[in-house]
Protein backbone atom coordinates (compact mmCIF):
# COMPACT_ATOMS: atom_id res chain seq x y z
CA UNK A 1 0.00 0.00 0.00
CA UNK A 2 1.31 3.04 -1.01
CA UNK A 3 2.08 5.62 1.78
CA UNK A 4 3.47 8.61 2.83
CA UNK A 5 7.67 8.62 4.32
CA UNK A 6 9.46 11.85 5.22
CA UNK A 7 13.35 11.45 4.56
CA UNK A 8 13.76 10.71 8.03
CA UNK A 9 11.87 7.92 7.79
CA UNK A 10 12.90 6.64 4.62
CA UNK A 11 16.61 6.79 6.43
CA UNK A 12 14.95 4.50 9.58
CA UNK A 13 13.93 2.31 7.06
CA UNK A 14 17.11 1.54 4.85
CA UNK A 15 18.70 1.26 8.53
CA UNK A 16 15.99 -1.58 9.41
CA UNK A 17 16.27 -3.02 6.21
CA UNK A 18 18.57 -2.00 3.46
CA UNK A 19 18.15 1.00 0.75
CA UNK A 20 17.42 -1.89 -2.15
CA UNK A 21 14.38 -3.14 -0.64
CA UNK A 22 13.09 0.51 0.29
CA UNK A 23 13.90 1.80 -4.02
CA UNK A 24 11.97 -1.96 -4.84
CA UNK A 25 9.07 -0.99 -2.62
CA UNK A 26 8.62 2.38 -4.40
CA UNK A 27 9.43 0.49 -7.79
CA UNK A 28 6.63 -1.98 -6.57
CA UNK A 29 4.03 0.99 -5.43
CA UNK A 30 4.43 2.39 -8.70
CA UNK A 31 4.27 -0.62 -10.95
CA UNK A 32 0.32 -0.39 -9.53
CA UNK A 33 -0.09 3.16 -9.98
CA UNK A 34 -3.50 4.36 -11.87
CA UNK A 35 -2.15 8.29 -11.91
CA UNK A 36 0.18 8.16 -14.48
CA UNK A 37 2.59 10.55 -12.78
CA UNK A 38 5.90 8.75 -14.24
CA UNK A 39 7.04 8.42 -17.30
CA UNK A 40 9.93 6.35 -17.12
CA UNK A 41 11.43 4.19 -14.09
CA UNK A 42 15.05 3.98 -14.46
CA UNK A 43 16.37 0.55 -14.68
CA UNK A 44 19.27 1.63 -12.69
CA UNK A 45 17.12 2.63 -9.51
CA UNK A 46 18.06 -0.88 -8.24
CA UNK A 47 22.02 -0.94 -8.94
CA UNK A 48 22.37 2.64 -7.52
CA UNK A 49 20.15 1.57 -4.19
CA UNK A 50 22.15 -1.59 -4.02
CA UNK A 51 25.64 0.12 -4.29
CA UNK A 52 24.51 2.37 -1.89
CA UNK A 53 24.05 -0.69 0.88
CA UNK A 54 27.60 -2.04 -0.38
CA UNK A 55 29.75 1.11 -0.07
CA UNK A 56 28.57 2.57 3.01
CA UNK A 57 27.46 5.96 1.85
CA UNK A 58 26.65 8.46 4.73
CA UNK A 59 25.47 11.34 2.50
CA UNK A 60 22.31 13.34 3.60
CA UNK A 61 20.34 11.54 1.28
CA UNK A 62 22.45 7.92 1.28
CA UNK A 63 19.32 5.27 -0.37
CA UNK A 64 16.71 8.15 -0.51
CA UNK A 65 14.70 7.37 -3.69
CA UNK A 66 13.92 11.20 -5.63
CA UNK A 67 12.03 11.57 -8.80
CA UNK A 68 12.68 13.84 -11.56
CA UNK A 69 10.96 16.16 -14.07
CA UNK A 70 11.40 15.13 -17.35
CA UNK A 71 12.93 18.46 -18.22
CA UNK A 72 15.83 17.94 -15.82
CA UNK A 73 18.55 15.91 -17.99
CA UNK A 74 20.00 12.61 -16.60
CA UNK A 75 22.66 10.69 -17.61
CA UNK A 76 21.68 7.80 -19.61
CA UNK A 77 17.93 8.53 -18.40
CA UNK A 78 15.34 9.30 -21.31
CA UNK A 79 14.28 13.24 -20.66
CA UNK A 80 11.86 14.07 -22.76
CA UNK A 81 10.08 17.10 -21.84
CA UNK A 82 6.78 14.92 -22.72
CA UNK A 83 7.12 15.70 -25.94
CA UNK A 84 7.25 13.68 -29.65
CA UNK A 85 10.09 16.13 -30.67
CA UNK A 86 12.34 14.55 -28.01
CA UNK A 87 11.62 10.88 -27.81
CA UNK A 88 14.20 9.03 -27.75
CA UNK A 89 16.22 11.39 -26.48
CA UNK A 90 18.83 10.34 -23.56
CA UNK A 91 21.16 13.02 -22.04
CA UNK A 92 24.65 12.56 -22.31
CA UNK A 93 25.48 13.91 -18.94
CA UNK A 94 23.54 15.32 -15.41
CA UNK A 95 22.33 18.10 -14.82
CA UNK A 96 24.08 20.07 -11.85
CA UNK A 97 21.67 19.33 -9.73
CA UNK A 98 21.26 15.37 -10.17
CA UNK A 99 25.19 15.36 -9.83
CA UNK A 100 24.43 16.83 -6.21
CA UNK A 101 21.56 14.06 -5.82
CA UNK A 102 23.90 11.67 -6.85
CA UNK A 103 26.63 13.09 -4.37
CA UNK A 104 24.38 12.75 -1.77
CA UNK A 105 23.57 9.49 -1.69
CA UNK A 106 19.81 9.85 -3.49
CA UNK A 107 18.75 6.92 -6.05
CA UNK A 108 16.70 8.58 -9.26
CA UNK A 109 13.78 6.72 -9.20
CA UNK A 110 12.29 7.78 -12.26
CA UNK A 111 11.52 10.53 -14.93
CA UNK A 112 7.53 12.60 -14.18
CA UNK A 113 5.28 13.69 -16.25
CA UNK A 114 5.11 16.99 -16.98
CA UNK A 115 2.79 19.93 -19.82
CA UNK A 116 5.00 19.74 -22.76
CA UNK A 117 8.13 22.23 -22.27
CA UNK A 118 6.76 22.84 -19.15
CA UNK A 119 4.01 24.97 -20.85
CA UNK A 120 0.96 24.59 -18.91
CA UNK A 121 -0.57 24.72 -15.61
CA UNK A 122 -2.38 20.75 -15.98
CA UNK A 123 0.29 18.41 -17.03
CA UNK A 124 -2.74 17.73 -19.75
CA UNK A 125 -0.76 18.85 -22.98
CA UNK A 126 1.89 16.22 -21.99
CA UNK A 127 2.65 13.27 -25.36
CA UNK A 128 2.53 10.62 -22.40
CA UNK A 129 -1.45 11.70 -21.45
CA UNK A 130 -2.23 13.60 -18.58
CA UNK A 131 -1.78 12.73 -15.19
CA UNK A 132 -4.60 12.38 -12.68
CA UNK A 133 -4.89 13.97 -9.18
CA UNK A 134 -4.62 11.48 -6.65
CA UNK A 135 -7.46 13.19 -4.68
CA UNK A 136 -9.86 12.70 -7.47
CA UNK A 137 -8.67 11.08 -10.27
CA UNK A 138 -11.41 13.21 -12.51
CA UNK A 139 -9.02 16.18 -11.58
CA UNK A 140 -5.90 17.89 -12.86
CA UNK A 141 -3.03 17.59 -10.84
CA UNK A 142 -1.79 21.35 -11.87
CA UNK A 143 0.89 22.02 -13.78
CA UNK A 144 3.54 21.88 -15.42
CA UNK A 145 5.18 19.61 -12.04
CA UNK A 146 2.13 17.80 -12.28
CA UNK A 147 3.75 14.40 -11.95
CA UNK A 148 6.24 15.28 -9.70
CA UNK A 149 3.74 16.50 -7.16
CA UNK A 150 1.42 13.49 -7.58
CA UNK A 151 3.86 11.09 -7.06
CA UNK A 152 4.64 12.68 -4.26
CA UNK A 153 1.06 12.87 -3.31
CA UNK A 154 0.07 9.25 -3.85
CA UNK A 155 2.89 7.75 -1.87
CA UNK A 156 5.27 6.62 -5.16
CA UNK A 157 8.06 8.90 -3.96
CA UNK A 158 9.05 10.50 -0.92
CA UNK A 159 10.29 13.80 -2.51
CA UNK A 160 10.89 15.09 -6.48
CA UNK A 161 12.24 18.02 -8.46
CA UNK A 162 10.15 20.03 -10.69
CA UNK A 163 10.88 23.41 -12.14
CA UNK A 164 9.16 26.78 -12.02
CA UNK A 165 8.70 29.09 -14.63
CA UNK A 166 5.12 30.86 -13.43
CA UNK A 167 4.02 28.67 -10.62
CA UNK A 168 4.75 25.12 -11.95
CA UNK A 169 5.89 23.99 -8.78
CA UNK A 170 3.63 25.78 -6.60
CA UNK A 171 0.41 24.74 -8.72
CA UNK A 172 0.73 21.41 -8.43
CA UNK A 173 1.69 21.55 -4.88
CA UNK A 174 -1.35 23.36 -3.87
CA UNK A 175 -3.43 20.70 -6.15
CA UNK A 176 -2.12 17.73 -4.66
CA UNK A 177 -1.83 18.99 -0.88
CA UNK A 178 1.84 18.59 -1.17
CA UNK A 179 5.20 21.10 -0.36
CA UNK A 180 6.88 22.66 -3.06
CA UNK A 181 9.48 25.83 -3.41
CA UNK A 182 10.22 28.27 -5.83
CA UNK A 183 13.72 29.13 -4.92
CA UNK A 184 15.24 32.81 -5.34
CA UNK A 185 16.26 32.95 -9.33
CA UNK A 186 19.90 32.10 -9.20
CA UNK A 187 19.52 29.96 -6.03
CA UNK A 188 20.11 26.60 -7.82
CA UNK A 189 21.61 26.07 -11.30
CA UNK A 190 19.72 25.59 -13.94
CA UNK A 191 22.78 23.57 -15.93
CA UNK A 192 21.21 20.66 -17.51
CA UNK A 193 17.85 22.07 -16.96
CA UNK A 194 16.37 21.96 -20.80
CA UNK A 195 15.32 25.78 -20.83
CA UNK A 196 11.78 27.03 -21.73
CA UNK A 197 11.74 30.53 -20.21
CA UNK A 198 15.50 31.08 -18.51
CA UNK A 199 14.84 34.43 -17.23
CA UNK A 200 11.94 33.04 -15.05
CA UNK A 201 12.33 29.95 -14.07
CA UNK A 202 14.38 27.49 -11.11
CA UNK A 203 14.24 24.33 -10.24
CA UNK A 204 12.11 23.51 -6.90
CA UNK A 205 11.79 19.92 -4.79
CA UNK A 206 8.73 19.04 -3.57
CA UNK A 207 7.87 16.76 -0.75
CA UNK A 208 5.17 16.02 2.01
CA UNK A 209 7.05 18.21 4.52
CA UNK A 210 8.81 21.14 5.07
CA UNK A 211 12.08 19.88 6.37
CA UNK A 212 12.48 17.39 3.48
CA UNK A 213 12.19 20.19 1.25
CA UNK A 214 15.49 22.30 3.41
CA UNK A 215 17.03 18.85 3.00
CA UNK A 216 16.71 18.94 -0.84
CA UNK A 217 17.56 22.44 -0.73
CA UNK A 218 20.42 21.86 1.22
CA UNK A 219 21.86 19.45 -1.54
CA UNK A 220 21.05 20.88 -4.74
CA UNK A 221 21.35 24.47 -3.86
CA UNK A 222 24.74 26.45 -4.24
CA UNK A 223 26.97 27.82 -7.10
CA UNK A 224 27.95 26.69 -10.11
CA UNK A 225 30.13 28.34 -12.83
CA UNK A 226 28.12 26.31 -15.78
CA UNK A 227 25.35 28.42 -15.42
CA UNK A 228 25.79 31.99 -15.66
CA UNK A 229 22.70 33.47 -13.33
CA UNK A 230 24.19 31.12 -10.25
CA UNK A 231 24.96 33.14 -7.60
CA UNK A 232 27.41 32.46 -5.55
CA UNK A 233 25.90 32.43 -1.63
CA UNK A 234 26.35 30.08 1.13
CA UNK A 235 23.51 28.65 2.95
CA UNK A 236 22.21 25.78 5.41
CA UNK A 237 18.56 25.68 4.71
CA UNK A 238 17.68 23.45 7.52
CA UNK A 239 19.13 26.16 10.09
CA UNK A 240 15.48 27.33 8.82
CA UNK A 241 13.71 24.47 10.80
CA UNK A 242 12.41 26.11 13.49
CA UNK A 243 8.93 26.81 15.10
CA UNK A 244 9.14 30.80 16.34
CA UNK A 245 7.40 33.23 13.87
CA UNK A 246 6.76 35.72 16.99
CA UNK A 247 7.18 39.67 15.86
CA UNK A 248 7.03 37.95 12.26
CA UNK A 249 5.46 40.73 9.94
CA UNK A 250 3.05 39.25 7.58
CA UNK A 251 2.00 41.45 4.64
CA UNK A 252 -1.27 40.31 2.72
CA UNK A 253 -1.72 41.47 -0.87
CA UNK A 254 -5.20 42.71 -1.51
CA UNK A 255 -5.04 41.69 -5.34
CA UNK A 256 -4.34 38.32 -4.46
CA UNK A 257 -7.39 37.76 -3.55
CA UNK A 258 -9.40 39.17 -6.72
CA UNK A 259 -12.33 38.44 -8.84
CA UNK A 260 -13.00 34.44 -9.44
CA UNK A 261 -11.30 33.49 -6.01
CA UNK A 262 -12.90 30.94 -4.51
CA UNK A 263 -14.73 31.09 -1.42
CA UNK A 264 -13.25 28.07 0.72
CA UNK A 265 -10.18 29.27 -0.66
CA UNK A 266 -10.34 32.79 0.41
CA UNK A 267 -11.81 31.30 4.00
CA UNK A 268 -8.60 28.99 4.26
CA UNK A 269 -5.59 31.38 3.70
CA UNK A 270 -7.10 33.69 6.16
CA UNK A 271 -8.14 30.96 8.69
CA UNK A 272 -3.59 30.07 8.27
CA UNK A 273 -2.79 34.24 8.39
CA UNK A 274 -5.60 34.51 12.19
CA UNK A 275 -3.35 31.28 12.85
CA UNK A 276 -0.07 33.18 12.40
CA UNK A 277 -1.73 35.99 14.26
CA UNK A 278 -1.93 33.39 17.56
CA UNK A 279 1.23 32.24 16.88
CA UNK A 280 3.01 35.75 17.72
CA UNK A 281 2.85 37.47 14.43
CA UNK A 282 1.24 40.46 13.03
CA UNK A 283 -0.15 41.43 9.47
CA UNK A 284 -1.35 44.19 7.33
CA UNK A 285 -2.78 44.66 4.17
CA UNK A 286 -0.90 45.81 1.57
CA UNK A 287 -1.47 47.00 -2.64
CA UNK A 288 0.28 45.52 -4.99
CA UNK A 289 -1.20 47.96 -8.01
CA UNK A 290 0.89 46.40 -11.03
CA UNK A 291 -0.58 42.76 -10.17
CA UNK A 292 -3.60 42.93 -12.86
CA UNK A 293 -1.03 42.90 -15.18
CA UNK A 294 1.93 40.41 -14.35
CA UNK A 295 0.30 38.01 -16.55
CA UNK A 296 0.30 39.55 -19.54
CA UNK A 297 3.56 40.74 -18.67
CA UNK A 298 4.73 37.21 -17.60
CA UNK A 299 3.22 35.53 -21.14
CA UNK A 300 4.65 37.82 -23.41
CA UNK A 301 8.16 37.19 -22.11
CA UNK A 302 7.92 33.85 -21.50
CA UNK A 303 6.61 33.05 -24.89
CA UNK A 304 9.68 35.14 -26.13
CA UNK A 305 12.26 33.42 -24.63
CA UNK A 306 10.53 30.32 -25.20
CA UNK A 307 10.74 30.85 -29.44
CA UNK A 308 14.46 31.26 -29.01
CA UNK A 309 15.19 28.69 -26.25
CA UNK A 310 12.98 26.10 -28.61
CA UNK A 311 14.41 26.85 -31.72
CA UNK A 312 17.44 23.70 -30.84
CA UNK A 313 14.54 21.62 -31.92
CA UNK A 314 15.04 21.28 -35.34
CA UNK A 315 15.48 17.43 -35.85
CA UNK A 316 19.32 18.31 -36.60
CA UNK A 317 21.48 17.09 -33.67
CA UNK A 318 18.59 14.70 -31.26
CA UNK A 319 15.00 13.80 -31.41
CA UNK A 320 12.34 13.38 -33.92
CA UNK A 321 13.34 13.97 -37.60
CA UNK A 322 10.75 14.47 -40.13
CA UNK A 323 11.65 13.86 -44.21
CA UNK A 324 12.28 17.06 -46.16
CA UNK A 325 14.99 17.36 -49.31
CA UNK A 326 15.74 20.65 -47.85
CA UNK A 327 17.06 21.87 -44.30
CA UNK A 328 13.92 24.47 -43.73
CA UNK A 329 11.53 22.26 -44.98
CA UNK A 330 12.98 19.34 -42.90
CA UNK A 331 12.89 21.32 -39.61
CA UNK A 332 9.75 23.43 -40.40
CA UNK A 333 7.84 19.51 -40.45
CA UNK A 334 9.96 18.17 -37.95
CA UNK A 335 8.73 21.11 -35.53
CA UNK A 336 4.94 20.88 -37.17
CA UNK A 337 4.74 17.11 -36.15
CA UNK A 338 7.02 17.09 -33.04
CA UNK A 339 5.40 20.03 -30.65
CA UNK A 340 1.72 19.69 -29.51
CA UNK A 341 -0.95 22.29 -30.39
CA UNK A 342 -0.12 25.39 -27.36
CA UNK A 343 3.84 24.86 -27.54
CA UNK A 344 3.39 25.83 -31.21
CA UNK A 345 0.67 28.70 -30.06
CA UNK A 346 3.49 30.06 -27.70
CA UNK A 347 6.54 29.72 -29.84
CA UNK A 348 4.39 31.27 -32.68
CA UNK A 349 2.99 34.36 -30.67
CA UNK A 350 6.53 34.57 -29.17
CA UNK A 351 7.78 35.14 -32.58
CA UNK A 352 5.15 37.35 -33.36
CA UNK A 353 6.49 39.51 -30.30
CA UNK A 354 9.63 40.17 -31.24
CA UNK A 355 9.41 40.46 -34.78
CA UNK A 356 10.04 43.53 -36.38
CA UNK A 357 6.79 46.24 -36.10
CA UNK A 358 5.69 44.51 -32.42
CA UNK A 359 8.98 44.01 -30.62
CA UNK A 360 8.28 47.58 -28.72
CA UNK A 361 4.58 46.92 -28.14
CA UNK A 362 4.76 43.29 -26.63
CA UNK A 363 8.45 42.79 -25.72
CA UNK A 364 9.68 46.30 -24.33
CA UNK A 365 6.26 47.13 -22.76
CA UNK A 366 6.60 43.51 -21.07
CA UNK A 367 9.67 44.10 -19.45
CA UNK A 368 9.33 47.55 -18.49
CA UNK A 369 5.67 46.32 -16.88
CA UNK A 370 8.02 43.45 -15.18
CA UNK A 371 10.09 46.27 -13.54
CA UNK A 372 6.98 47.70 -12.12
CA UNK A 373 5.81 44.51 -10.69
CA UNK A 374 9.36 44.20 -9.03
CA UNK A 375 8.77 47.69 -7.77
CA UNK A 376 5.48 46.53 -6.16
CA UNK A 377 7.31 43.60 -4.13
CA UNK A 378 10.69 45.63 -3.52
CA UNK A 379 8.27 48.44 -2.16
CA UNK A 380 5.75 45.47 0.19
CA UNK A 381 8.65 43.99 1.05
CA UNK A 382 10.82 46.89 2.86
CA UNK A 383 8.17 46.76 5.50
CA UNK A 384 7.14 43.37 6.19
CA UNK A 385 9.36 39.98 6.57
CA UNK A 386 6.90 37.94 3.91
CA UNK A 387 3.93 37.91 1.82
CA UNK A 388 0.82 35.98 2.27
CA UNK A 389 -1.81 34.34 -0.48
CA UNK A 390 -3.87 31.88 -2.19
CA UNK A 391 -1.07 29.63 -4.47
CA UNK A 392 -3.88 29.06 -6.61
CA UNK A 393 -7.55 31.12 -6.60
CA UNK A 394 -9.42 28.00 -6.69
CA UNK A 395 -8.78 24.44 -6.19
CA UNK A 396 -7.67 21.77 -9.21
CA UNK A 397 -10.24 22.20 -11.90
CA UNK A 398 -11.55 18.65 -13.94
CA UNK A 399 -9.81 17.37 -16.48
CA UNK A 400 -10.41 18.56 -20.10
CA UNK A 401 -12.23 21.93 -18.51
CA UNK A 402 -9.97 24.41 -20.23
CA UNK A 403 -7.50 22.59 -22.20
CA UNK A 404 -9.31 24.29 -25.52
CA UNK A 405 -9.35 27.59 -23.98
CA UNK A 406 -5.83 28.84 -24.19
CA UNK A 407 -6.32 32.17 -22.01
CA UNK A 408 -8.86 30.28 -19.49
CA UNK A 409 -5.88 28.61 -18.23
CA UNK A 410 -3.49 31.29 -18.23
CA UNK A 411 -5.91 33.04 -16.08
CA UNK A 412 -5.06 30.54 -13.64
CA UNK A 413 -1.71 31.27 -13.40
CA UNK A 414 -2.28 34.93 -11.86
CA UNK A 415 -1.14 34.58 -8.41
CA UNK A 416 2.18 32.14 -9.52
CA UNK A 417 3.19 34.37 -12.52
CA UNK A 418 4.65 37.67 -10.29
CA UNK A 419 6.61 36.41 -8.09
CA UNK A 420 9.13 34.56 -11.18
CA UNK A 421 8.99 37.85 -12.73
CA UNK A 422 10.10 39.39 -9.69
CA UNK A 423 12.67 37.09 -9.01
CA UNK A 424 11.94 36.21 -5.22
CA UNK A 425 11.54 32.92 -3.00
CA UNK A 426 7.90 31.62 -2.65
CA UNK A 427 6.53 28.40 -0.50
CA UNK A 428 3.14 26.58 -1.15
CA UNK A 429 2.24 24.60 2.09
CA UNK A 430 -0.93 22.78 2.20
CA UNK A 431 -3.61 24.82 4.28
CA UNK A 432 -6.87 23.87 4.53
CA UNK A 433 -9.52 21.84 1.61
CA UNK A 434 -12.14 23.20 -0.56
CA UNK A 435 -15.11 20.54 -1.28
CA UNK A 436 -12.49 18.01 -1.04
CA UNK A 437 -9.71 19.31 -2.21
CA UNK A 438 -6.56 20.33 -1.19
CA UNK A 439 -5.47 24.98 -1.01
CA UNK A 440 -2.47 26.00 -0.69
CA UNK A 441 -1.17 28.89 0.65
CA UNK A 442 1.82 30.91 -0.46
CA UNK A 443 4.87 32.47 1.77
CA UNK A 444 6.70 34.65 -0.44
CA UNK A 445 10.04 36.07 1.00
CA UNK A 446 12.76 39.00 -0.15
CA UNK A 447 15.43 37.82 -2.54
CA UNK A 448 17.41 35.32 -0.98
CA UNK A 449 15.59 34.84 2.24
CA UNK A 450 14.35 31.90 1.76
CA UNK A 451 15.18 30.81 5.83
CA UNK A 452 12.32 33.00 6.93
CA UNK A 453 9.72 31.49 4.61
CA UNK A 454 11.02 28.07 5.55
CA UNK A 455 10.82 29.07 9.23
CA UNK A 456 7.18 30.39 8.74
CA UNK A 457 6.49 27.76 6.84
CA UNK A 458 7.54 25.28 9.08
CA UNK A 459 6.07 26.79 12.29
CA UNK A 460 2.96 26.74 10.78
CA UNK A 461 3.14 22.94 10.03
CA UNK A 462 3.90 22.37 13.65
CA UNK A 463 0.96 24.26 14.80
CA UNK A 464 -1.66 22.69 12.58
CA UNK A 465 -2.48 19.73 10.71
CA UNK A 466 -2.92 19.95 6.95
CA UNK A 467 -0.20 19.02 6.41
CA UNK A 468 -1.48 15.13 8.10
CA UNK A 469 -4.43 15.33 5.15
CA UNK A 470 -3.93 11.99 2.54
CA UNK A 471 -5.83 11.60 -0.97
CA UNK A 472 -7.42 8.71 -0.32
CA UNK A 473 -6.04 5.35 -0.67
CA UNK A 474 -2.70 6.58 0.36
CA UNK A 475 -1.41 5.86 4.59
CA UNK B 1 -5.07 41.54 -34.61
CA UNK B 2 -3.23 38.72 -36.82
CA UNK B 3 -4.14 37.32 -39.94
CA UNK B 4 -4.25 34.38 -41.62
CA UNK B 5 -1.38 35.37 -43.57
CA UNK B 6 0.68 37.03 -40.72
CA UNK B 7 0.54 33.57 -39.25
CA UNK B 8 1.79 31.23 -41.78
CA UNK B 9 4.60 34.35 -41.86
CA UNK B 10 5.11 33.49 -38.08
CA UNK B 11 5.06 30.06 -39.16
CA UNK B 12 7.89 30.41 -41.69
CA UNK B 13 9.99 32.81 -38.78
CA UNK B 14 9.71 29.88 -36.38
CA UNK B 15 10.20 26.92 -38.75
CA UNK B 16 6.87 25.23 -38.12
CA UNK B 17 4.69 24.67 -41.27
CA UNK B 18 1.38 25.68 -40.75
CA UNK B 19 -0.70 24.22 -43.63
CA UNK B 20 -3.70 27.06 -44.86
CA UNK B 21 -6.44 24.80 -43.32
CA UNK B 22 -4.87 25.31 -39.83
CA UNK B 23 -4.15 29.04 -40.21
CA UNK B 24 -7.08 30.23 -39.17
CA UNK B 25 -7.96 28.38 -36.00
CA UNK B 26 -4.49 29.74 -35.31
CA UNK B 27 -5.26 32.97 -35.71
CA UNK B 28 -8.75 33.05 -34.05
CA UNK B 29 -6.52 31.74 -30.74
CA UNK B 30 -3.90 33.69 -31.01
CA UNK B 31 -6.49 36.90 -31.32
CA UNK B 32 -7.83 36.07 -28.45
CA UNK B 33 -4.11 36.24 -26.69
CA UNK B 34 -3.14 39.45 -28.03
CA UNK B 35 -6.07 41.35 -27.37
CA UNK B 36 -5.84 40.40 -23.83
CA UNK B 37 -2.03 41.70 -24.16
CA UNK B 38 -3.29 44.54 -25.21
CA UNK B 39 -4.68 45.42 -22.01
CA UNK B 40 -0.39 46.58 -21.13
CA UNK B 41 -1.37 49.82 -23.13
CA UNK B 42 -3.55 51.04 -20.36
CA UNK B 43 0.28 51.26 -18.44
CA UNK B 44 2.30 53.93 -17.83
CA UNK B 45 5.84 52.85 -18.30
CA UNK B 46 6.89 56.45 -20.07
CA UNK B 47 11.08 56.57 -18.69
CA UNK B 48 10.93 52.95 -17.27
CA UNK B 49 13.82 50.77 -17.81
CA UNK B 50 12.98 47.24 -18.91
CA UNK B 51 13.91 44.15 -16.17
CA UNK B 52 15.30 41.39 -18.69
CA UNK B 53 16.51 39.42 -15.57
CA UNK B 54 16.35 40.13 -12.05
CA UNK B 55 19.97 38.51 -11.04
CA UNK B 56 21.93 41.18 -9.81
CA UNK B 57 25.20 40.26 -12.25
CA UNK B 58 26.27 41.86 -15.27
CA UNK B 59 28.89 40.16 -17.49
CA UNK B 60 30.37 37.00 -16.36
CA UNK B 61 33.67 35.78 -17.48
CA UNK B 62 35.89 32.74 -16.82
CA UNK B 63 39.12 31.93 -17.51
CA UNK B 64 40.36 31.27 -21.09
CA UNK B 65 41.63 27.61 -20.15
CA UNK B 66 41.20 24.64 -22.42
CA UNK B 67 39.26 22.01 -19.93
CA UNK B 68 37.73 18.54 -20.55
CA UNK B 69 34.85 18.39 -23.29
CA UNK B 70 32.50 15.64 -23.88
CA UNK B 71 33.26 12.45 -25.98
CA UNK B 72 32.55 13.14 -29.78
CA UNK B 73 30.80 9.71 -29.62
CA UNK B 74 28.60 11.21 -26.99
CA UNK B 75 27.52 14.24 -28.37
CA UNK B 76 26.26 12.36 -31.35
CA UNK B 77 25.15 9.35 -29.89
CA UNK B 78 21.43 10.91 -29.82
CA UNK B 79 21.21 10.48 -33.99
CA UNK B 80 21.38 8.56 -36.68
CA UNK B 81 22.32 11.29 -39.14
CA UNK B 82 25.90 11.40 -38.69
CA UNK B 83 28.82 10.81 -41.04
CA UNK B 84 33.06 11.09 -40.21
CA UNK B 85 32.03 12.65 -36.74
CA UNK B 86 29.50 15.52 -38.11
CA UNK B 87 25.75 15.58 -37.74
CA UNK B 88 24.15 15.34 -40.97
CA UNK B 89 21.40 17.51 -42.32
CA UNK B 90 19.87 17.99 -45.68
CA UNK B 91 21.16 20.98 -48.08
CA UNK B 92 20.80 23.85 -46.58
CA UNK B 93 20.86 26.26 -49.81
Amino acid sequence: MAAWTDISGIRQKIADSSAEEVTASYIETIGKSKINGFTTVSDEAINAAREIDSNGHEGPLAGVPIAIKENISTKGLSTTCSSKILQGYVPPYDAHVIEKLKAAGAVILGKTNMDEFAMGTSTESSYYGPTFNPWDMDRVPGGSSGGSAAVVAAGEAPVSLGSDTGGSVRCPAAYCGVVGIKPTYGCISRYGLISYANSLEQIGPLATNVADIATIMDVVAGYDSRDSTSINRENTYSDALKDDVKGMKIGVPEEYFGEGIDENVEKAVWDSISKFEDMGATYEKVSMPHTKYALASYYIIAMSEASSNLARFDGTRYGYRADGDNWHVMASKTRAEGFGPEVKRRILLGTYALSAGYHDKYYLKALQVRTLVKQDFDRALANVDVLMAPTMPAPAFKIGEKIDDPLSLYLADVNTVPINLAGVPSISVPCGLSDGMPVGLQIIGKHFDENTIIRAAYSFEQNTDHHTRRPPEVA
Amino acid sequence: MITKEEVEHVGWLARIEIDAKESDAYAEKLNSVLDYFGQLDEVDTEGVKPTYHVADIVNVFRKDEVTESMPQEDVLANTEHKQEGNFKAPKIM
